[in-house]
């Protein structure tokens, strides 16, 4: 009985431990003071006006918009044709592959950041936004494949094997049964992707040159302590556009390619 | 006209059935179509990006113009196993990477033992979608928060102060940078470690009972050697993402808290000395290549 009370007590912590920061960053977005102390003098939505028209503020949400969508694309095309391969056949070297795949995850990001670097200014590849969203797409294909394959390990294969033999050709079986069964996966894959590009900074400075993503911003403000007052509103913005995909993806797969670590199998 | 009428309409799609029959014909035709793409994407820009970076790592630069010279040398090398600055920096990363590991994995574990063994199917189900809002929050925002919480007037030093303690100023140091390294990579400990603990059955807890196992005789002979696979598993996210970082040092640490990664980054900026930080770059490459296979002995790979 005392070992579940504290089992339990120790859960409670460990929540107030993960949530109590990101909750204290939306209430400082309030702040009415430009000095950053606890507790707040008062609340505010000035900074939140203040914000949406600064004009870098825009610039670098427009591009880290751009750049998200852009490598999403790619990501999902990319992915999906993963996981389908690796899904659906046994072949020499299937585990080499799958491993291969989820390397930009599980490398830390400064590697793929200053190997992308190397490889652009060997090739005498200026770097801009089309660099940004290669390095994006590199780790955002991963966020895809985990996914689509997630879905795909639980489907039966004897739904698509029923539609062959009701006479469906390959066209009409991934239209009418594959692509439904998967869409799910493919859309929270997708959103998560997305999300993981709009906050990604570390392979982005490598990749980025002179441009400036959300992120970028955000990095170089908290770095030499300016206009803090509108970082707390970008920030709050972009833990949104982070978490919110989080929760729709999670409510579309049940959970299980959104675990971002390989857990579930 | 007998002919005619004896002639199948050629069905939808035609321009698809010659394929078809090709896809019918070389079974394995469709795989290599599938994986074509994304391989080439890989190869093509990952791999090659990661070879040209151990390639890049045993070039130098002209001191003069700073052109990158193309003759084979391992001087990088050199210098970083050698010089006692960079064996510092290497021994604080690593070191601090660890420490940040034992420490997810003490806060983990009781947590994921609660909700994959204690906890209601509901409240485990929540729990789980707790932890994912942590786990993709932005990262970026997560560390700022800290920023907020351990500056000199910021909510820890104003919640000792209400309770009496003198204020802690470990803003800005070591002890800033472990606390808000726990703190971030703590979701992708839990995880793993969950599906671990998760996967042990009920009837090995209550056999193991049966046969008199105390709690803890349970704990440490049944329930552990389960679950290590998990944690190591989580261990690779928590000790890996920190081995890399250089975002954290330079927001929350101080003026003795050089990474790996910031001697990294300030090579490719300022100093424009490619080949030196690729090769720093190796570093943790090489303690991670090491450290995934003591873990796949520890089993990990299974728990993946």
């Amino acid at each position: 009985m005392w070992a579940r009370m504290a089992l339990r007590a120790w859960a409670v912590l460990v929540l107030l431990f993960l949530f109590v920061p990101i909750l204290l960053i939306l209430f400082y977005a309030f702040n009415t003071s430009n000095v950053q102390s606890w507790p707040i003098p008062g609340l505010t939505t000035r900074w939140f006006t203040a914000t949406w028209n600064d004009s870098s503020v825009r610039s670098s949400l427009g591009l880290s918009v751009q750049a998200g969508l852009a490598a999403t694309a790619l990501a999902l095309v990319l992915g999906s044709c993963a996981a389908f391969a690796i899904h659906r056949t046994a072949f020499f070297g299937r585990d080499a592959v799958s491993l291969l795949f989820v390397l930009p995850l599980a490398l830390p990001g400064i590697i793929t950041g200053i190997a992308l670097n190397a490889f652009f200014s060997f090739n005498g590849i200026s770097l801009s936004l089309w660099t940004i969203i290669v390095g994006h797409a590199t780790f955002c294909m991963v966020v895809v494949y985990n996914n689509v394959l997630a879905r795909l390990r639980r489907t039966q294969g004897s739904l698509i094997e029923a539609a062959m033999d009701l006479g469906a050709n390959g066209f009409q079986v991934f239209r009418d049964v594959t692509l439904p069964l998967i869409s799910t996966a493919v859309v929270a894959g997708a959103m998560l992707a997305f999300a993981l590009s709009f906050d990604e900074v570390i392979v982005t400075t490598f990749t980025a040159g002179a441009e400036t993503t959300l992120p970028v911003w955000i990095f170089g403000q908290i770095r030499h302590g300016i206009l803090l007052p509108e970082v707390n509103v970008v920030v709050s913005f972009v833990i949104l556009v982070t978490i919110i995909p989080v929760v729709i993806a999670a409510r579309l797969t049940g959970g299980g390619g959104t675990a971002r670590v390989p857990a579930a199998r | 006209m007998a002919a005619e009428a004896v002639r199948r309409p050629r069905p939808k799609g035609g321009g698809a059935v010659p394929f078809r029959a090709l896809l019918w014909r070389f079974p394995w035709l469709r795989p290599v179509l599938l994986l074509t793409p994304p391989m080439a994407w890989f190869v093509l820009v990952y791999f090659a990006s990661l070879v040209l970076l151990l390639i890049t790592a045993f070039w130098s630069i002209d001191p003069f113009t700073t052109q990158i010279v193309q003759v084979w040398n391992t001087n990088n090398f050199r210098i970083i196993l050698t010089e006692p600055t960079y064996r510092a920096i290497i021994g604080r990363t690593v070191g601090l990477a660890a420490l940040v590991t034992v420490t997810d994995a003490a806060l983990a574990f009781p947590f994921a033992y609660y909700m994959a063994k204690v906890a209601s199917r509901r409240t485990q189900t929540l729990l789980f979608a707790a932890i994912l809002l942590p786990l993709w929050a932005s990262y970026l925002a997560r560390v700022y928060a800290w920023i907020l919480i351990l500056n000199h007037s910021g909510v820890l030093n104003w919640s000792l102060q209400s309770i009496g303690l003198p204020a802690a100023n470990i803003g800005y140091t070591n002890t800033a940078m472990w606390v808000v390294f726990s703190y971030i990579w703590l979701p992708f400990m839990i995880i793993p470690t969950y599906a671990a603990l998760e996967r042990v059955p009920d009837s090995l807890l209550e056999a193991a009972a049966d046969l008199g196992a105390r709690r803890w005789r349970t704990l440490r002979d049944v329930v552990l050697p389960l679950a290590i696979p998990g944690v190591v598993a989580g261990s690779i996210f928590t000790f890996s993402l920190t081995l890399g970082d250089y975002i954290t040092p330079i927001l929350v640490g101080g003026a003795d808290s050089t990474f790996i990664g910031n001697v990294v980054y300030s090579n490719i900026g300022i100093a424009n000395n490619v080949p030196f930080a690729a090769a720093l770059a190796i570093v943790p490459v090489v303690i991670m290549a090491a450290y995934l296979l003591i873990a796949k002995r520890l089993g990990a790979f299974e728990a993946l």
